[in-house]
């Protein structure tokens, strides 16, 4: 079943083209991984995707990009919904600047999902528990988020981004930022997650890509070079760059 | 003649730079390897130049006017002359010497003056040959003892140091000199008005302090009901927060368009075009608030109906607040700016709305900041004086009605000041007691925008 089809995006900054002609399709349910070289416009074709590149001015999108066949670059297309279906998870953790608590409730609040505190409760508890955050932190939900390890933010930002029930989760390198034993932890949460969300997930680690993920999608200097089954991809790519890539001979 | 000698030593100074300088040059063309960059040593040698002259300078400004006093004073002891005579004798000696004597010169004054005279030349040029032999001596000596291992970046770092540190020590003693000042006169103030007069008294008229014969012993009787701070006090605080209800609004919504809203292009041409605000000269604004908002805000006000002094808290008020925009404006979008992108991008992300993000991630985030820039505003408004003595006139009110004219602080002290005044006359000291007043306010001010900070910052980082 396909949950996202990218059909010719084009993205320009400015004048500049970083994304040509990409076609690319994503399953439900399932962990897509993207990887290339840094400035292939992996990250690019990720913010395509729930339309964050609106909020740089110079960027501009063409092509069409249907999630539950519905084109998301069309004028009717309402983003504060759209990004209530498809939520995002940053590179680096950004917690907001308020309670744990807060940061959880932030998204139903601004949707207006709970009609009551005793639902909102649930919800920031279910979201804790979903991001395996809860036992760690169910007595301080008080305390400023900012306050925790880099780790259990990141794992705070992902509660917040489930907290919505959002169809897909993108996840733009949400662990270049974090030691070993903390990516290890988000990994585990993602294969967790896929069973309720499809997660897209942009990396530099081709071992974790291989870890995580039924597909991959090799990206180089803006074009798609190859997509298809992760074990595939690692182990029998059609193109020369993608095995050069993923056998480290170059980027 | 001093100036001329200053001059020389500054010369001294490039001189010895240079040449400590050569020879460090000299010492690596022999292929040492030197301790420092060459100029190190140029720095060095202008250092052992620049203390000693500095101190020949200082302790003869200390002491040279001394001498030269009990040297003069000495022909005239034995004679009976109390200690108050002896000072007027001598100041009459260096008025006359200086051709600024207009009295009736005595043979015995003229004769001091002559003696002033020569020793002041004597002292002159005795100071300049101590001063330069003293300081060729030292860089002759530096200059020799430099050598290829010699310490020399370290002496300088050092007195760089010093330098800043005295600069730096230079402010703080200036600020604890002006609280002292105050102090003093405050105290002596307070000696003859009692502290509950001024606190809780509700009539200030200083004038009628000044209406009297200065012969007149002081009492202080007369000064009852005259220096009741409360109407000045609640007039300050009367036109800051009006000033404020314009500032607070208006700044902070154009700090937020300009951070968020505005186009690269807006924002471009708009900052410059509101920071010129600040730089409008206050006086500007105040002749602005007199000639152009008071009497536009009486004929609107009569027009309605009601009655409206021509200098009025509004207006003094209201122009007040367009002088404070500016600052908290600029402030409010520098600090708004400097929030993450990565917290805005965690918003949008979420299906925030700008608004949304603004009021939800964004204020909260920057509201330290912001409510620093805020007090700056109070504490110019508080401190505010030329709007207020042109536009909102002199007598001080007791009124919440903000189209009557009051006065403030501030105004007052000018009020007190313009004019005859004598020390240690209540009217003078009054000012001092207001200034002190002041002071205090702003301190507290600044001390609770600190805390206030201070808080949020634990809360959140």
């Amino acid at each position: 079943m396909k949950k996202i089809k990218a059909k010719d995006v084009d993205v320009f900054y400015g004048k500049k083209q970083a994304l040509f002609n990409i076609s690319l399709d994503i399953e439900e349910n399932q962990v897509t991984a993207l990887i290339g070289p840094s400035g292939c416009g992996k990250s690019t074709f990720l913010r395509c995707l729930n339309r964050m590149n609106d909020v740089i001015d110079i960027c501009s999108v063409k092509g069409e990009i249907l999630i539950n066949d519905f084109n998301i670059n069309d004028k009717s297309c309402d983003v504060v919904r759209l990004r209530e279906k498809i939520g995002m998870v940053f590179q680096k953790p950004n917690p907001f600047p308020k309670t744990l608590y807060e940061n959880v409730s932030y998204g139903p609040t601004i949707h207006g999902i709970a009609q009551s505190k005793q639902e909102m409760d649930e919800i920031v508890e279910t979201s804790l528990k979903k991001a395996a955050l809860w036992e760690e932190v169910k007595d301080r939900l008080h305390e400023p988020g900012t306050g925790l390890s880099g780790g259990q933010q990141q794992r705070l930002c992902i509660a917040r981004a489930i907290s919505v029930r959002p169809e897909v989760i993108l996840m733009d390198e949400p662990c270049s930022a974090l030691d070993p034993i903390a990516t290890a932890q988000i990994e585990e949460l993602i294969d967790e997650l896929k069973k309720e969300h499809t997660i897209i997930i942009v990396t530099h680690s081709m071992a974790q890509a291989a870890r995580v993920s039924q597909n991959t999608g090799f990206f180089h200097l803006g074009q798609l070079i190859e997509h298809g089954s992760t074990d595939k991809i690692f182990k029998n790519p059609d193109n020369k760059k993608t095995q050069d890539y993923i056998t480290g001979r170059f980027g | 003649m001093n100036l001329i000698l200053f001059t020389f030593i500054v010369l001294l100074g490039f001189t010895s730079y240079y040449f400590g300088r050569k020879k460090a040059y000299s010492i690596q063309s022999t292929k040492k390897r030197l301790t420092a960059l060459p100029q190190f040593y140029g720095y060095y040698l202008a250092i052992w130049c620049a203390i000693p002259a500095f101190i020949i300078f200082s302790l003869w400004a200390i002491f040279e006017p001394t001498i030269v006093k009990l040297l003069i004073l000495s022909d005239y002891s034995n004679q009976g002359y109390l200690d108050d005579e002896l000072n007027l004798i001598y100041e009459k000696t260096k008025a006359l010497s200086r051709g600024q004597f207009t009295g009736e010169i005595t043979p015995f004054i003229k004769a001091s003056a002559e003696k002033y005279l020569s020793l002041r030349s004597i002292a002159q040029s005795s100071k300049a040959v101590i001063v330069l032999s003293i300081i060729i001596a030292s860089v002759a000596y530096a200059y020799k003892r430099i050598s290829s291992n010699s310490r020399t970046r370290e002496p300088v770092e050092k007195f760089l140091n010093a330098v800043l540190f005295t600069a730096s020590l230079a402010a703080i003693l200036t600020t604890v000199g002006i609280v002292f000042s105050l102090i003093f006169q405050t105290i002596d103030f307070f000696k003859v008005i009692p502290l509950f007069d001024f606190v809780f008294g509700t009539h200030w008229y200083p004038a009628k302090a000044f209406v009297r014969d200065s012969s007149e012993a002081l009492d202080p009787s007369m000064y009852s009901d005259t220096f009741g701070a409360i109407p000045i006090f609640a007039g300050t605080f009367f036109i800051a927060f009006i000033a404020m209800c314009v500032a607070i609004p208006i700044g902070l919504m154009s700090g937020i368009y300009l951070a968020e809203y505005a186009s690269v292009k807006v924002r471009q041409y708009a900052k410059p075009l509101i920071e010129i605000l600040a730089g409008i000269p206050t006086v500007v604004y105040g002749f602005f608030a007199a000639l152009t908002v008071g009497p536009f805000l009486k004929e609107l006000g009569t027009s309605m109906g009601l009655e409206v002094s021509a200098e009025s808290a509004l207006a003094a008020g209201g122009v007040m607040g367009i002088m404070i925009i500016p600052f908290i404006s600029s402030l409010s979008d520098d600090v708004i700016t400097s929030v993450p992108q990565s917290l805005r991008d965690g918003s949008y992300a979420m299906g925030a709305t700008k608004s949304e993000t603004i009021k939800r991630v964004i204020f909260p985030a920057a509201l330290p900041g912001i409510v620093g820039s805020i007090l700056l505003g109070v504490s110019r408004a508080i401190g505010e004086t030329m709007i207020v003595v042109m536009a909102s006139g002199l007598a001080a009110n007791l009124t919440l009605n903000p189209l009557e004219s009051t006065s403030t602080i501030t105004a007052q002290i000018v009020v007190i000041l313009i004019g005859d005044q004598a020390f240690g006359d209540p009217k003078t000291q009054a000012a001092f007691a207001l200034g002190m007043s002041l002071f205090l306010v702003t301190l507290c001010l600044n001390i609770v925008a600190l805390r206030v900070v201070k808080k949020y910052r634990e809360k959140y980082e």
